[in-house]
C-alpha cells in the first residue's frame, strides 16, 4: 500500500542575516506497509515521529526539504496529490485542540463527512459515545471520549491508511486498551495503521512490526513478538537497550 | 520532614481534597498515583508553594515555609519547555537559579555544548536534565517530580531516575514522584506509594 524509500527531512534556518544552514531532523527511513498491518513507530520526544506523520500527509512547513521517495499504491507522493489527505490517508490527531472549540461534536462530524465526500455521517454510538455526546463541545469531552471522537473523525472518509499520533498519551489503561483495539480493528478490516507512540509496552499486543526511531535515525525494524524475556531475539542493539531499560524489565541505563 | 497537615485543596469552586495529610522524609522517594483529574498535579504545586491551599498547613520540619528566598520544595514539570523562556539560551536559563555546582552538572550529565542552544533545540530528555539541574542549583530540600519522564523513551527515563535516586541518597533530598506508571514507581520508591482517590462528586 505504502512504500517509503530512504526518506530524509531537513530544515533550513538562518544563522545570521543572510546565512542559512540546514539541519537534518530525520534520515534513512525506508519501509513498506501492506493491507491489514499495524506498524508501531516508537521513539522518545524529538525522535522525529510526528515529522514522519506530517511528511506522509504532505503537511511539512515551507522551510523543510524532503529527500527520498514516497509512493502510495504505486503512485508517487511528490508533489503531494490532494486526493490522498483525509480521504485515502487520514490522521488521528493527538489532542482535541485540533478541533473547532466553538462547534458541537455533531456538527464537526457532519462537516468532516461533507469535506471528504462521504455518503454517511459516522455513527458515534458504535464507539460507545451516546447521542448526548453530539451536543457537547470539544472542551467538555473527557480524555477517553475525546480520543474516540478523534478516531471517528479520522475514519469518516474510510481511509486506507490511518496514522494515529500518540493516540494513547495521558489515557488510563482501560481507555488506552479500548482505543488500541479500535485501531487494530481498522487493520483487520483491510486497512493499515501507523501507530506513533513513545509507550512501547501497550503497543506490542496490537502491532505487527515495530520501527524504532532514535533522534531522527531509523534503528531498524523488530517483530513485536521478539520483545520478550531478556530481549535476545531483538536484532538492533538500540532496541535491546530500550527493552532492558523498561522498569518492567531490568531498568538498566548502560546503553 | 515535609508535611501536609489536613490540607484542603481546590481549584475554582471545587474542592479536590479535604483533610489530606502526607509526610515525606528527607532522602526518601515517595510515589503518588491516582486517576487523571484526581488532583495529583495540584497537590504537587501546593507542596511547592505554587498554588494556595484553602485550609490546613504545609510544614517543613514542623515550621511554616519561609516566604523569603528560594522555595525549599522545587516543582519539576512534565513539559520543561513550558517553564523556560523560549528566547533565552540554556546558559541563561540555568543562570537564573545561580551558578550550578560542578558535581551536580556531572551527575545530570549536562554537555557544555547545550549551553549555547535554545531550549527547543534540545531533546526532551536533555531538557528535563537541564530543568532538574536548575531546580537543584537553589539547594532544595525536596523535589516534586510530576510525571517528569512520561513523554521520554525508556533509556532516558532510566538514566534520569538513576541520577535522581543517587542524589536522594547522597544529598538527603526527599522526592515525591507523581506517575501513572506502577512499574516505574515500583522501581524507584523507598517510602511507599500514596494513592489519591477518584474525583469527588
Amino acid at each position: 500500500m505504502l512504500n517509503v524509500e530512504n526518506l530524509g527531512i531537513g530544515f533550513s534556518r538562518y544563522t545570521g542575516l543572510l546565512r542559512q544552514e540546514e539541519m537534518t531532523r530525520l534520515s534513512g527511513v525506508s519501509f513498506d506497509l501492506c493491507e491489514g498491518e499495524v506498524l508501531a513507530v516508537i521513539g522518545g520526544s524529538g525522535a522525529g515521529k510526528s515529522l514522519l506523520a506530517h511528511a506522509l500527509l504532505g503537511l511539512l512547513p515551507p522551510n523543510a526539504t524532503l529527500r527520498g521517495t514516497m509512493s502510495f499504491r504505486g503512485r508517487s507522493m511528490t508533489p503531494y496529490p490532494a486526493s490522498l489527505r483525509g480521504r485515502r490517508i487520514a490522521l488521528m490527531a493527538q489532542q482535541v485542540s485540533h478541533l473547532d472549540p466553538l462547534a458541537r461534536l455533531g456538527a464537526q462530524t457532519r462537516w468532516a463527512a461533507r469535506r471528504t465526500g462521504a455518503a454517511k455521517v459516522p455513527d458515534l454510538q458504535t464507539l460507545g459515545l451516546g447521542p448526548e455526546t453530539c451536543r457537547l463541545y470539544p472542551g467538555q469531552l473527557s480524555g477517553g471520549m475525546a480520543r474516540r471522537a478523534l478516531f471517528a473523525l479520522a475514519g469518516v472518509g474510510q481511509p486506507d491508511l490511518l496514522i494515529a499520533d500518540e493516540p494513547t498519551a495521558g489515557l488510563d489503561p482501560e481507555n488506552r486498551d479500548r482505543l488500541l483495539a479500535l485501531l487494530q480493528a481498522h487493520a483487520h478490516r483491510g486497512g493499515a495503521v501507523i501507530l506513533i507512540t513513545h509507550d512501547l509496552m501497550p503497543a506490542l499486543p496490537v502491532a505487527d512490526r515495530v520501527m524504532i526511531l532514535d533522534e531522527g535515525h531509523m534503528c531498524g525494524f523488530e517483530s513485536s513478538r521478539d520483545f520478550k524475556g531478556d530481549g535476545m531475539a531483538l536484532t538492533s542493539p538500540y532496541a535491546h537497550a530500550l527493552w532492558r531499560a523498561l522498569p518492567e524489565n531490568a531498568f538498566l541505563t548502560d546503553a | 520532614m515535609l508535611e501536609a497537615r489536613s490540607v484542603t485543596i481546590g481549584v475554582a469552586r471545587r474542592d479536590l481534597f479535604r483533610d489530606l495529610s502526607l509526610r515525606l522524609a528527607p532522602g526518601k522517594i515517595m510515589g503518588l498515583c491516582g486517576p487523571s483529574g484526581s488532583g495529583k498535579t495540584t497537590l504537587g504545586r501546593v507542596l511547592a508553594g505554587l498554588h494556595p491551599h484553602r485550609a490546613g498547613q504545609i510544614l517543613l520540619d514542623g515550621l511554616p515555609i519561609p516566604r523569603k528566598g528560594a522555595h525549599p520544595v522545587q516543582y519539576l514539570a512534565q513539559a520543561p519547555l513550558a517553564t523556560m523562556n523560549p528566547r533565552w539560551r540554556v546558559a541563561r536559563v540555568l543562570a537564573e537559579a545561580g551558578c550550578p555546582e560542578p558535581d551536580l552538572v556531572a551527575a545530570m550529565s549536562i554537555d557544555p555544548d547545550w549551553l549555547e542552544r535554545f531550549p527547543h533545540e534540545l531533546s526532551g530528555g536533555q531538557l528535563q536534565r537541564v530543568s532538574i539541574l536548575r531546580a537543584l542549583t537553589v539547594r532544595p530540600r525536596y523535589l516534586i517530580a510530576d510525571e517528569i519522564t512520561a513523554p521520554l523513551d525508556p533509556i532516558s527515563q532510566a538514566r534520569i531516575w538513576k541520577a535522581l535516586t543517587d542524589l536522594a541518597a547522597s544529598h538527603g533530598i526527599g522526592i515525591l514522584a507523581i506517575s501513572h506508571d506502577a512499574a516505574l514507581l515500583g522501581r524507584i520508591v523507598t517510602s511507599g506509594i500514596e494513592a489519591i482517590g477518584a474525583r469527588p462528586a
